[in-house]
């Protein structure tokens, strides 16, 4: 090892490294370090600085290695990095690795409880004793482990800069204002803090500072966002099942509704949330109430999306609202269910039996969670079928620097619905499959409705324009044309892609969802080497024609995606064969985020094919 | 609702009810099952029921999964809004659909296939929730759809001509309504008209989920000699149960008279029997062990234990549970009641960070 003033001088010759860095924490899961972690992030975005936090973390309850990385960026790219610059080991099982991850130059803390060789002199290395806070913090013993977490929170601040002010800000909001888990975590932080400026010195280049850059931010996770949208989209049902990584948007919506939908003096509930026995269940309950006229939502993962497919196809026959999220997760059955995905696009948008397509909605950023919470009923009510919101682990789950939630920016839509006094003004007997305005969507009515003209038999089996069961050719091929029309119609109420556009870009990029942030920071970086990208980001499925449009207008389009199949790229080139050989796919599927210097590394590889 | 709903020919003959309503009002598209099949004749005392009980059919709602029972609701109450949903999972839609007008009665049609095998998780999960509605369960022991299968009900030994001999244990529905905690549980014969019409009128009643099963012979499939469901026809019969010697395709059988504490023994189409047994007249329903004690002795004597057997009017029905407003219906809400107000956008970003 070197000596710390070889160190030093090491580190004076390069210039200190300012709020562009990527640091690690390594604990185990069950420890408690979630709360430690979520502090720094928000401690940092209360800073100014452009903060993203993401949680590597295991399918299990207590004891195996959770990484979580929070990335500070300066230039406000929200991607994962690569690189861990500052590392925190308080894992015995995997502190070999994290200290041999820290890059060059870098610093690594560790709790002095962990007796390894340090095998590095390229580092920084500090140690510091995490346990001995939390005994002295006066925490009872089995709060002891949880407490000692808040000691790297503490040297941190100290060592990066962190501003102690916003650490207990960030404390106040994780702990509800409540003084004694606040005093008691903020007591190891200070002590931890004092102990660091008393006994560690700074030789590693990596420090933050206040900046200007998160006023009109909010921090949210897609999940929460989600329901909270959902609330706003007036939603009167839902049903779910258990499942990581949709959970925490059921959750979210059982917390939260009553504060935002109950109201002084009003008279019972506006909504019902049932926990049904499994995913068939959950989406059977969501369609029976979206049959009977409720704006409807169940919430799942790919393995839930797979148990309801039969669902998805009797509602998009039968013709029955329902709002289903997809929180994308890793592979066929357990697969990696604590990893990220869009694994589910093509499955999900064929999702049913005979002949079916599904409209998808694509949120890329956790404010359009929040709209798509909203918008997806409209849609669904207004084409009268299901619709599926494709989120993934990644926006779902992780604490994200975004734009405030919006407003619906239209009045609900709830679609062609008959009530009494509807009916009453018709001139033709109603028939609840009959395309009355040539839109391929046909006038519903719910039960309840206490005309004697109102009631149809809803089912699979086929069916005449007047709902009445029947097994003649010309009437299903009739219902099927319908369905396509309905489909073309559906197109004009989805949203539009986002274009980011510049003059003489030969090359484009279409990506959806989580990918968003790693596409704009490699735009930059490709822009730097000199290929100019335009970038399109889808945010529904089927597409319109300025999709068609994009494609066209470029040499050649990459489809960039976190799956193995391609599976946006597929759907590209069935939608746009004549265009099929302007389209190329860079795929990941490691279950990681993307991240920008990949996309950029693979667009380039593809270019120099 | 009332008399505005009729639009029934005011004609001298026809016989109104307290609606308005004519017995027609109360029908629905001309049946496609079996002729003979007992689902038709529950699907006529429903009528009988709901025409008795003075009903708006537009205050009622239909459900069923798949299978000849869950075809059924077509036939019976076509003023009625109706779900021929999924095989198995008509409880799922069933339980959302409640909540769409909560002042609506349910009335949900399935077969023993539909419940006991692919439906049984369902099944027994709407009994936990306690959603208010009928609950019929037409009980042949047999698939008809798919000609001929063996059902979870069918008994142990029975066998069927293409299928063999089944060698599981029988589910009982009622013994596994009494164990799920159902509120309501009967069980009747299809060809008992009198006692099918009282417990459809009683479950109608009944704020919380009525399980009826039915013991519904199967005409066509379920033809064994020595069948419990059975409804073979045209055999030699030992002791026949009405003063006819052949029973033709298309006749039901029927029970005629059957008083309470009696036992019957019916001769089924194929020759076969069954042994109903119908409840006392003093038994007491409102006693849990009571139920579970006659369910066990029936089982051990090898009758088909029929009545009224459990309820229970204590507990709160699914929709109680969510104190939805009172006289008003979840889906007729607009949109100042559904959408938080402009200034709560404030709010929800403040929760944020």
């Amino acid at each position: 090892m070197t000596t710390p003033q070889a160190k030093e001088a090491k580190s004076k010759q390069k210039n200190e490294v300012v709020n562009d860095f990527s640091m690690t924490v390594a604990t185990m899961n069950g420890s408690g370090s979630q709360t430690s972690n979520v502090t720094l992030l928000r401690a940092l975005f209360k800073m100014g600085i452009p903060v993203s936090g993401k949680n590597l973390f295991p399918s299990n309850i207590q004891g195996l290695p959770t990484w979580y990385t929070i990335r500070v960026s300066k230039d406000g790219y929200l991607a994962r990095r690569e690189t861990h610059e500052v590392v925190v080991a308080m894992n015995a099982d995997t502190f070999v690795a994290d200290l041999a991850s820290v890059v060059p130059g870098g610093a690594f803390f560790y709790g002095d409880h962990l007796k390894f060789e340090i095998t590095r002199d390229d580092i920084s290395v500090h140690s510091f004793p995490a346990k001995q806070f939390a005994k002295e913090s006066g925490a009872p013993a089995n709060l002891r482990d949880y407490v000692a977490n808040m000691a790297y929170v503490g040297v941190l601040a100290q060592m990066l800069g962190i501003d102690m002010d916003k650490i207990r800000e960030a404390l106040d909001y994780h702990f509800d204002g409540k003084e004694k888990p606040i005093a008691l975590n903020m007591s190891v932080i200070d002590a931890s803090y004092a102990w660091s400026a008393a006994n560690l010195k700074k030789t590693d280049p990596y420090r933050v500072e206040a900046m200007d850059k998160t006023s009109g931010f909010i921090m949210a996770d897609g999940n929460t966002a989600g329901a909270l949208g959902a609330i706003f989209g007036g939603v009167q049902f839902a049903a779910w099942y258990p499942i990581t990584p949709a959970s925490s948007f059921a959750e979210s919506l059982s917390q939260n509704i009553a504060e935002f939908r109950d109201k002084e003096g009003q008279e019972g509930k506006t909504y019902a949330i049932v926990q049904a026995e499994d995913e068939l269940a959950a989406i059977g309950m969501a369609v029976g109430a979206g049959w009977s006229g409720l704006r409807a939502v169940t919430s799942t993962s790919g393995p839930g999306i797979s148990l309801m497919t039969e669902f998805a196809g009797l509602a998009y026959y039968a013709e029955i609202p329902v709002v289903v999220w997809d929180i994308q997760r890793v592979g066929p059955s357990t697969g990696l269910p604590t990893r990220t995905s869009q694994g589910d696009i093509l499955s999900t948008h064929f999702l049913g039996h005979g002949d079916s397509e599904h409209i998808l909605l694509l949120p890329g950023s956790a404010q359009e969670c929040f709209e798509f919470g909203w918008r997806s009923f409209d849609i669904s009510e207004r084409v009268q079928s299901p619709v599926f919101v494709m989120s993934d682990l990644d926006l779902g789950m992780n604490q994200w620097m975004t734009k405030p939630f919006e407003y619906p920016d239209t009045p609900m839509d709830r679609g062609k619905i008959l009530w009494e006094k509807d009916l009453e003004k018709l001139k033709d007997p109603w028939m609840r499959y009959k395309d009355v305005d040539g839109d391929g969507i046909a006038y519903r009515t719910a039960p309840g409705n206490r005309s004697a003209q109102s009631a149809w038999f809803a089912r699979g089996t086929g069916h005449d324009e007047a709902a009445k069961y029947s097994e003649r050719p010309e009437h299903w091929e009739n219902t099927m044309d319908r369905l396509t029309r309905k489909f073309q119609t559906a197109r004009q109420y989805l949203p539009e892609p986002v274009l980011e556009t510049q003059k003489g870009a030969k090359v484009g990029v279409i990506a959806y969802g989580s990918a968003d942030p790693a596409i704009l920071e490699a735009r930059d970086y490709l822009a730097a080497d000199g290929l100019k990208v335009d970038y399109l980001r889808l945010r529904a499925v089927p597409f319109n024609d300025t999709v068609r449009e994009f494609i066209a207008s470029h040499d050649k389009t990459y489809v960039v995606e976190m799956n193995r199949d391609g599976q946006m790229y597929k759907l590209l080139v069935l939608e746009y064969p004549e265009m099929a050989t302007k389209l190329g796919s860079i795929r990941k599927y490691d279950g990681l985020p993307l991240s920008a210097l990949w996309v950029k590394e693979s667009l380039q590889a593809e270019e120099q094919k | 609702m009332s008399e505005s709903n009729g639009n029934t020919a005011t004609m001298p003959n026809i016989q109104l009810n307290l609606v308005g309503l004519s017995k027609n009002d109360y029908r629905g598209a001309p049946t496609t099952l079996c002729a003979g099949c007992g689902h038709n004749s529950i699907s006529n005392q429903i009528i009988a029921a709901a025409y008795e009980l003075n009903v708006v059919p537009e205050d009622v709602i239909k459900l069923s999964g798949i299978g000849c029972s869950s075809k059924s609701p077509a036939y019976f109450l076509n003023r009625s809004f109706g779900f021929n949903s999924l095989h198995g999972r008509m409880p799922s839609v069933a339980t959302g659909a409640m909540f769409g007008d909560h002042s609506l009665r349910a009335i949900a049609v399935s077969g023993d296939g539909d419940t006991t095998n692919i439906g049984m998780g369902q099944f027994k999960h709407i009994m936990r929730r306690n959603v208010p509605m009928v609950y019929i369960v037409e009980n042949n022991g047999v698939y008809g759809l798919t000609k001929g299968q063996f059902s979870a009900t069918a008994e142990m030994g029975l066998r069927l001509k293409y299928q063999g001999v089944n060698h599981y244990f029988p589910v009982d529905v009622v013994q596994e309504a009494m164990a799920s905690g159902a509120t309501f549980v009967a069980r009747s014969f299809a060809g008992d008209a009198n006692q099918v019409k009282a417990l459809i009128k009683a479950a109608l009643s009944h704020n919380g989920l009525a399980i009826l099963d039915i013991i519904s012979p199967c005409v066509t499939f379920n033809n064994n000699d020595d069948a419990r469901h059975s409804y073979g026809w045209g055999r030699e019969h030992q002791e026949p149960l009405h003063d006819f010697t052949f029973v033709p395709r298309e006749q039901e059988i029927q029970l005629g008279e059957f008083p309470e504490g009696t036992t019957r023994q019916v001769e089924m189409h194929d020759g076969s029997t069954i042994v109903l047994k119908k409840l006392e007249r003093d038994y007491d329903p409102t006693s849990r062990a009571a139920a579970m004690r006659v369910i066990e002795e029936s089982q051990s004597e090898e009758v088909l234990l029929t009545g009224l057997i459990y309820v229970e009017t204590e507990r709160p029905s699914l929709t109680d549970l969510y104190e939805l407003p009172q006289g008003r219906a979840l889906n007729r809400m607009s949109e100042a009641e559904l959408r938080p107000k402009k200034s709560m956008i404030e709010k929800a970003n403040a929760m944020m960070f």
